[in-house]
């Protein structure tokens, strides 16, 4: 009994503290999804290096989906410019690091510029095609734009697809491509690796002193060998201080006089014009800020991710994913934005590919038709697994899609504001209530200011 | 002294306007050059003509649902793509059962030959082998779509008619998305062929090659239109779409029966969608779960081009838009034709940033 | 032009209208000829007027008659189809709103238009102009940071000044979409004063406010005028508030400039009285 009341009032306290605190919401939730796939890692069983993997994989999508969000929340959130181009935004950052940055000697050729120059050459690009976007397209209707950035996005992509890009030699007889369909394949190797290994795109040149111990550390107290799932966790962790340095970056964004005038400029752009702001200048600062970090997520997620730049990446179906984790979160709450690119990052897009195999294994389907009517033929002789069999080792991802544009609707229908969205941050530099009491005056009967302790 | 100043307001007023009789005139110019001189036969410049009247009447044909629905429930319609797609998938399940009943199980036959079904040369489709089936697809086609769009209207927007349009718009990403993945779901993720195409036979008018799918498309499509016209002029439904269009609190209050119209809206545009999308997989020969999706932007550009509400701009627009892709060609070639989609759409962008009310003035037929 | 007839009706006192001007100086705000269509329909026929340094001008006319078109032309919210606007000397029509409230030029709508989901604070803070912090990288970069820190604090303590003066200072950590009617007129005040303007445009200002403190604020237009030389120019409905707290008034009818003058002028006015009194009978 006495218990009992200890444990609610545990649970009242923790439940207080995530309503506080943004840190101990994102903070839980990360630990509840690392426990998650930890948990599917045992029941799959897999060896200790699995599961780092797995934390790894955890991590870097968390990371990459958040990143990306963030960056969402900037163009949608606060300043309500409904970009739904971002693909092709990634496209640019990521090519513009490619192309900078691969060898001269690759197919297709590179510049061989060092990464760093290419990470911020491909922020520069991305901002700067959004601001030829922004340009003339801002005084568009929220539909048009919606309408022109969707075209943007896909001109981006078939430029890059196409063989006339494939190598072009520049002015100075440099020899450059896009590699067309099949893209770019010699993307520089992460960063990170430098840490680990003297010749940071090889593995095989033997590791850096401080690669060596943390591998010895690994294998001595943990028997993991396979040094790669170390690498990309250690990368998982840097993308997750890079999510955090934006974070920040965003909230200093919103926090002050330029993100007052985005957030009038979302609810009523005329009032903001009749109190003498030039919404177009802050319009088009903040769409290129989103687009070079857009540009960023792209190089981190697609280029130094996956190591290989391809056009089909950058289909709109990318842009409609983190427009639906935007909305899990919340539009106009950063901390909504992580936690709905988390959720969508783990629950929609890895939990997804581990599941099959969870079913396999605990039912052990073998059925495998290759197509629907096969699939549910059976079903009148009372037959079910092919129909599952079908589902799980067919068509899967489709049903993720279909499962994701159901809930898209529903979202729309029924919580429009998402988890976090109907959080009001107040935008300004400082506290404006402080040394003023203007609570305690309240004599007034009106509804307490949202924000506080609600539940919804 | 009085033209000079006329043409400084010109382009003061209208840039947009200056920069595409410039270009025009141009690419006349440079047209009539190269047809005069050898770059370019009349036979081949027919054939790109041609062809751009065969897909910017398809690109009309499905824009009049999207222009409608545009102006009257007031949203841009992301999922009216995979309408198409469904058009077309469920029609042709239906051309290649009845084309191979005969000779093969229906399962393979339904599913369009996915896993081991049939495959197109040997179940044979074609105008000229089995027209009933192609009729009876098309009919299927129209009717599918009919229902599914009104089923979405019932399930997804009507629950939240009143919300503004980017809400809306995000929901038919939503139904976009799960539409076109129950097609993967039930049929299959490529491209796959469907008619016979060694049987389909071609004439050849003055040098133009014309085969009988496409023209079987120009009549099916020019009758549909003009049987939308007749509708909307004939019945008091272009009217009342208008008003609708308009206003729609002052047209439920002046008694026009909203709901009632929407869903002939939803009839109108989506059994559209489905003849199109029908007959684009007869122009293609081949099939495939986006193929919607990818002529959705056409369509969009089409319908902003012609003025959203207009059914006549939006076939303008079609037709606009489809010889603008394909005689892009003329000067698009080699690597360079992978351009001419991209035409299209900067095209689109163009009449957004200068003309967003259409070239042809917002002039709402309905 | 039958603005220029209406100048007859108006009477010999013309210096009332240069209240606080010498005659020959150019007035803070001169309309000439002021155009705007709709489609086929005219909302403003060829208005011209002036408003006089430092005066309490006022607008009437009956509805339709074109005031808040006026408004909205002078202010560039909508784009006069002709005619010119001098503020201070320079013709600001056609330009952005933005650029005309950077000049000293500020209005108020008829309609409140607080912004919704921003606090009264957060409406507040937003109207100052040219503020350091409005530039992305000062926000951001941490050496500038500071400066808008310090700005911000700066300008916490006048709009709680302001709101203390408003007597809304006990809402000011409401959302101000919470507001009753008044509550909004008197932000949107307080709001506009914050920009620090020349000359302020009211549309309806005193809709919904009790009277007590309408009685306030016409006190704090008048000391506005006397010690900061700021000019208003203002719609009202209300005629008692006109006739005794305007001067000049000047009345529209059916797109253009009826007459202009003292405001028993105006009473008497017949054709005033027809136009527009007689509306009311």
């Amino acid at each position: 009994m006495s218990s009992d009341q200890f444990q609610t009032g545990r649970l009242t306290q923790f439940r207080e503290l995530l309503e506080r605190s943004d840190a101990a919401l994102v903070l839980t939730a990360m630990a509840a999804f690392y426990l998650l796939f930890l948990g599917i890692g045992a029941i799959l069983n897999y060896d200790v290096a699995g599961l780092i993997s797995i934390l790894g994989q955890v991590t870097f999508f968390t990371a990459v989906y958040a990143l990306i969000v963030l960056a969402l929340n900037l163009h949608w959130g606060y300043a309500g410019l409904f970009n739904i181009g971002i693909a092709g935004f990634m496209a640019v950052g990521v090519y513009t690091m490619a192309m900078l940055t691969a060898p001269p000697t690759g197919s297709p050729p590179g510049l061989g510029l060092p990464v760093a120059v290419g990470i911020v050459g491909g922020m520069l690009a991305a901002a700067l095609v959004g601001l030829v976007t922004a340009l003339p397209a801002l005084r568009l209707r929220a539909d048009y734009l919606a309408i022109v950035t969707v075209a943007i996005s896909e001109i981006i992509r078939l430029t890059y697809n196409s063989p006339a890009f494939s190598t072009f030699t520049l002015p100075g007889g440099i020899a450059l491509g896009t590699g067309g369909a099949s893209g770019i394949g010699t993307v520089p190797s992460n960063p990170v690796q430098a840490i680990y290994y003297v010749d940071p795109s090889s593995a095989a040149s033997g590791t850096t002193p401080i690669g060596a111990a943390i591998f010895g550390f690994f294998e001595a107290v943990f028997g993991v060998v396979r040094s790669a799932v170390i690498v990309d966790l250690t990368y998982g962790l840097v993308l997750a201080v890079v999510v955090f340095l934006v974070y920040t970056l965003l909230a200093r964004v919103g926090n002050s006089p330029f993100g007052r005038v985005l957030k009038a400029i979302r609810e009523d752009e005329v009032v903001a014009k009749s109190l003498g702001k030039d919404t177009n200048r802050f319009k088009i600062k903040t769409f290129m800020l989103g687009c070079a970090l857009m540009g960023l997520a792209g190089v981190l997620w697609q280029g130094f991710g996956t190591g290989a730049v391809y056009p089909q990446a950058f289909r709109p179906e990318l842009t409609f994913y983190i427009f639906i984790a935007v909305i899990i979160g919340g539009a106009g709450s950063n901390t909504g934005s992580v936690l709905g690119g988390a959720v969508f990052a783990n629950l929609l897009f890895l939990l997804p590919q581990y599941l099959p195999n969870i079913i396999e294994q605990t039912f052990s389907i073998q059925a495998d038709p290759n197509n629907f009517i096969a699939a549910v033929g059976p079903i009148a002789a009372g037959e079910i697994a092919p129909l599952l069999g079908y589902i799980l080792n067919q068509r899967l991802p489709a049903l993720r899609f279909v499962f994701v544009g159901v809930l898209l609707v529903y979202l729309m229908q029924n919580r429009p504001e998402g988890l976090l969205g109907h959080r009001t941050e107040t935008a300004a530099a400082v506290n404006l209530s402080e040394g003023h009491t203007a609570a305690e005056q309240t004599g007034s009967d009106l509804t307490a200011p949202e924000g506080g302790v609600d539940d919804e | 002294m009085e033209l000079y100043a006329r043409g400084r307001h010109l382009l003061r007023d209208q840039p947009g306007l200056v920069v595409v009789a410039v270009a025009t005139l141009l690419l006349v110019g440079d047209l009539l050059g190269k047809l005069l001189g050898d770059g370019l036969t009349a036979a081949r410049f027919g054939g790109f003509v041609w062809d751009g009247l065969v897909i910017g009447l398809l690109i009309g044909l499905a824009g009049i649902g999207l222009s409608l629905t545009y102006s009257i429930l007031g949203f841009a319609n992301f999922a009216h793509g995979d309408y198409i797609s469904w058009g077309a998938f469920s029609g042709w399940a239906v051309a290649y059962l009845l084309a191979g009943i005969d000779r093969y199980a229906a399962g393979g036959l339904l599913l369009i030959g996915a896993g081991d079904g049939p495959a197109p040369g040997d179940v044979g489709v074609s105008i000229t082998n089995t027209p009933l089936s192609i009729v009876a697809g098309l009919v299927v086609a129209v009717g599918f779509t009919v229902g599914i769009s009104l089923l979405i209207d019932r399930a997804v927007y009507r629950p939240i008619r009143d919300a503004d349009g980017i809400t809306l718009l995000i929901a038919s990403i939503g139904v976009a998305f799960a539409l076109r993945y129950l097609i993967v779901f039930f049929f299959y993720s490529g491209r796959q062929g469907v008619t016979d195409i060694s049987r389909v036979p071609s004439y050849d008018i003055g040098g133009v090659v014309i085969n009988a799918h496409e023209l079987t498309i120009v009549v099916i499509a020019l009758v549909l239109m003009v049987g939308v016209h007749l509708l909307l002029q004939r019945s008091k439904l272009g009217k009342a779409m208008r008003a609708m269009a308009d206003n729609r609190d002052l047209a439920q209050v002046t008694g026009i029966p909203v709901e009632g119209v929407i869903r002939t809206t939803w009839i109108l545009g989506g059994g559209l969608a489905g003849a199109a999308g029908y007959l684009v997989v007869l122009t293609q020969g081949t099939i495939a779960y986006d193929l919607g999706w990818l002529l959705l932007l056409l369509i969009f550009a089409a319908v902003i081009m012609g003025g959203i509400g207009s059914v006549y701009g939006a076939i303008v627009g079609g037709l606009v838009i489809g010889l603008a892709s394909r005689l892009s060609l003329i000067w698009l070639t080699g690597d360079l034709s992978s351009f001419a989609e991209p035409v299209a759409f900067g095209l689109m962008i163009f009449v957004l940033l200068f003309r967003p009310e259409g070239i042809f003035g917002g002039v709402s037929t309905a | 032009m039958s603005s220029e007839s209406a100048v007859d009706g108006v009477g010999e006192d013309s210096a009332a209208i240069n209240a606080a001007g010498d005659s020959g100086e150019e007035p803070p705000l001169r309309v000439e000829n002021l155009r705007k269509e709709f489609g086929g329909i005219t909302a403003v026929d060829g208005a011209s007027f002036e408003v006089a340094d430092g005066s309490l001008t006022g607008l009437i006319g009956p509805n339709g008659a074109g005031k808040s078109t006026t408004f909205n032309c002078i202010t560039g919210v909508q784009e006069p189809t002709g005619g010119a606007v001098y503020f201070n000397g320079s013709d600001i029509a056609g330009r952005a709103p933005n650029a005309i409230v950077n000049r000293g030029l500020v209005r108020t709508f008829q309609i409140a238009r607080e912004l919704a989901e921003m606090t009264v604070l957060e409406n507040l803070m937003l109207a100052p102009q040219r503020q350091q912090g409005e530039a992305l990288y000062r926000s951001v970069l941490p050496p500038f940071r500071d400066g808008v820190i310090e700005e911000e604090t700066e300008l916490r303590e006048a709009v709680w000044e302001s709101l203390e003066f408003f007597e809304i200072d006990h809402l000011a950590e409401e959302q101000a979409g919470n507001l009753s009617g008044g509550q909004r007129k008197l932000l949107e005040l307080a709001r506009a004063l914050m920009t620090d303007p020349d000359m302020l445009l009211l549309d309806e200002p005193f809709a919904g406010v009790n009277p007590t403190l309408e009685a306030k604020l016409l006190d704090r237009i008048n000391q506005l005028r006397a010690e900061e030389g700021l000019t208003f120019l203002l719609v009202e409905h209300d005629m008692d508030i006109i006739m005794e707290h305007c001067d000049p008034v000047i009345v529209m009818h059916q797109g253009h400039v009826l007459a202009e003058g003292r405001p028993g002028e105006i009473r008497n006015n017949e054709r005033v009285v027809d136009a527009y009194f007689g509306e009311q009978r």
